[in-house]
Formats: structure tokens, C-alpha cells, sequence
């Protein structure tokens, strides 16, 4: 009798748990933007000059094919700044599209290593790399 | 009167149309990475393998493809260059409007013929930029190159240095840089919008 119960009282969280996957494995995944924005905070360079070495960008950046495949950069420091293939001035930003999964390391001034790496990965198409994008994307943003 | 009053209305149509600027193409068009605001380009000053002096100026009003190599260049620079030039070639009379502006990073082997006769094996319209070691040294810093040098253990060397393309606008703007590694027809699309601007 408990044991009837306590399955009774469990189909209503295996069902919802099965349509959740059944969701996050199968409904299109949706970006408000394919940028993905990172900026480049006044006094930089000095706090650089001054021996602080704390990062103001992370060391690597994901990015995936078909969904958020656009770094965009924005110089808001007083001097300019070195990413990878360019030099951006003050006020300046800098777009850069992929269209390639791929590792691809960079040179940047803004990092105190001098380097950057970016991973850019396939668009998930099959349902468990859907899932799997959307968990990463919530812990990611949970952890940001 | 009917007709002079419509005659005048395409007149002044027209000269409105050719007064308006051009719209500057938005960035999500192209497949380069694109700087905005558009900024002039920093300078070059240095020497033409066409044994003129090279600064940008001397090609203003035609789309500028700027990138930095040396001739002893094994793979970087001639999958480069050929790329260019198979752009320029695939644009057709366009093309002609199109300069492909090469600066060495390696003074010390490339002069002037050294560098007409690399590039020329390419496209003979291609100019070299050559100079003293403090005249390159400038420039990679104002443009953001680097370059270093490996020394093999016969005591020859190799440079491992910037490898991006940088898009001049007919203005002298530095509209966009290509990454190493894209095919021609990527050039030839953002060329194209670089010269309808």
C-alpha cells in the first residue's frame, strides 16, 4: 500500500522530469543575440601599470556556431588595446564573427597572461548536445 | 509648364540623391572582423618595392588590403598572398581598385627587390613596404603586429609574426581585419561592400 503511494506521488516528478527533457532536448534553442559582449573597463592599462594583475576578462571564451558566434569587444580604456588581430583605439569596438569550430588563441593586452583563447563549437543539433548546451549555459550564468 | 516643373523635380531628385552620403554598411554584413567607429589607419611610412615612398595616401580612393610577412615565408605568406590575388583576379575589373599592400618584418633580408620579385610571383600589382629596422618597428607597433624571430640551429631563422589582413575603405579608414585563414571568396564578399562605399 505505501509502496503504491509513494509511486503515486512520484509519476507527477518523473513525468515533469521526462518533459523537461523531452523540452530541453528537443525545443530549438533561442539567443537574444549572437554577440557575445565583452568590454575592456576604463583604467586598465593603469591598474595594469600599477602591478595589479587582476583579470578582466576571462582567459577563455566559448562561443557556438548558429547561436552566440560573434565576440564583440569594446575598448572603453583610455589607451588602446591589442586583441588578437587588431588594435582597437580607445572607444572603439571591435566584431568578430566565426563560422568555424575551432580553438583559436589570441594575443590580448587586456589579459595579464597576454593571451586569450576562444572555443568555438558546433551548433547542438542532436537533443543530448541541446541539453547538454542548455545546463552548461545555466551553470555558467548561475556562476558568472 | 507642367513639363519644366518636372524636368526641375528629377534635376533636383538627382542632385539630392548625389549629395546624400552613403550609408556605411553595417558590420553584421561582413565576414571579417569590422572596427567601429571606422578610424583612419595608422600610418605607414616607409618604402615602395615600386621604388616609390609607401604611405596610404598615395591610394586613397581605393580599397586597401594591408598585411605584414617576409619573403623566406614557408607557408603563412604565400597561402596569403595567393588568396589575395585570386580575390583580386575572381572581382574582375573591380580588382582594379583593389591594392594589396605587403610589409616585410624581416628588414634585415627583404629590400625593395627582394620583395617586388616575392610579391611579384603573385600579382605584379602588389606593393611591398620595406624599410630600415626602426622604420618596421614603428610600423608594427602603430599597426599591433607582432613578429619573432626563431633561430634554427644552423643559424638560419624564421619569423613567427601577425598574420591578419587589415580592409582599408576608400577613405583611409581601417574598416575590418580578415583572420589568416579565409578562402578568397570571403574577400571578394567583403571587398565588395568596401568598394560600393
Amino acid at each position: 500500500m505505501n509502496k503504491r503511494r509513494a509511486w503515486i506521488i512520484a509519476w507527477p516528478f518523473i513525468g515533469c522530469a521526462i518533459a523537461a527533457l523531452a523540452w530541453a532536448g528537443f525545443a530549438p534553442i533561442k539567443v537574444p543575440s549572437h554577440d557575445e559582449l565583452f568590454e575592456i573597463p576604463k583604467g586598465t592599462y593603469a591598474r595594469r601599470m600599477q602591478g595589479d594583475k587582476v583579470e578582466i576578462l576571462p582567459s577563455q571564451i566559448r562561443l557556438t556556431l548558429g547561436l552566440n558566434d560573434v565576440l564583440l569587444l569594446r575598448n572603453l580604456d583610455e589607451v588602446p588595446q591589442v586583441f588578437g588581430p587588431t588594435i582597437m583605439m580607445p572607444g572603439q569596438s571591435f566584431r568578430l564573427p566565426f563560422e568555424q569550430a575551432a580553438r583559436y588563441n589570441f594575443a590580448c593586452t587586456a589579459h595579464a597572461s597576454g593571451q586569450m583563447t576562444i572555443v568555438v563549437e558546433d551548433e547542438p543539433v542532436m537533443p543530448w548536445s541541446k541539453i547538454h548546451w542548455r545546463v552548461r549555459e545555466w551553470w555558467e550564468n548561475r556562476t558568472r | 509648364m507642367r513639363t519644366v516643373s518636372l524636368l526641375l523635380g528629377a534635376i533636383m531628385a538627382v542632385a539630392v540623391a548625389a549629395e546624400t552620403p552613403r550609408l556605411t554598411p553595417p558590420d553584421d554584413l561582413f565576414k571579417a572582423g569590422t572596427l567601429s567607429p571606422v578610424m583612419p589607419a595608422p600610418k605607414l611610412v616607409l618604402d615602395g618595392s615600386d621604388g616609390k615612398p609607401l604611405t596610404l595616401e598615395r591610394f586613397h580612393g581605393k580599397v586597401v588590403a594591408v598585411a605584414f610577412g617576409f619573403s623566406n615565408c614557408g607557408e603563412v605568406c604565400p597561402i596569403t598572398l595567393a588568396t589575395l590575388a585570386g580575390a583580386r583576379k575572381k572581382l574582375g575589373p573591380e580588382g582594379a581598385d583593389v591594392q594589396v599592400v605587403y610589409v616585410t618584418v624581416d628588414p634585415e633580408r627583404d629590400d625593395a627587390n627582394q620583395m617586388k620579385k616575392f610579391l611579384g610571383s603573385f600579382d605584379s600589382t602588389f606593393v611591398g613596404g620595406v624599410g630600415t629596422r626602426a622604420q618596421i618597428d614603428a610600423a608594427e607597433k602603430s599597426w599591433g603586429i607582432s613578429s619573432v624571430r626563431n633561430t634554427n640551429a644552423d643559424g638560419s631563422y624564421t619569423i613567427g609574426h601577425s598574420s591578419s589582413i587589415y580592409l582599408i575603405n576608400r577613405k583611409g579608414g581601417l574598416r575590418a581585419v580578415m583572420p589568416y585563414g579565409h578562402p578568397a571568396d570571403d574577400f571578394v564578399h567583403d571587398l565588395k561592400i568596401l568598394l560600393s562605399e
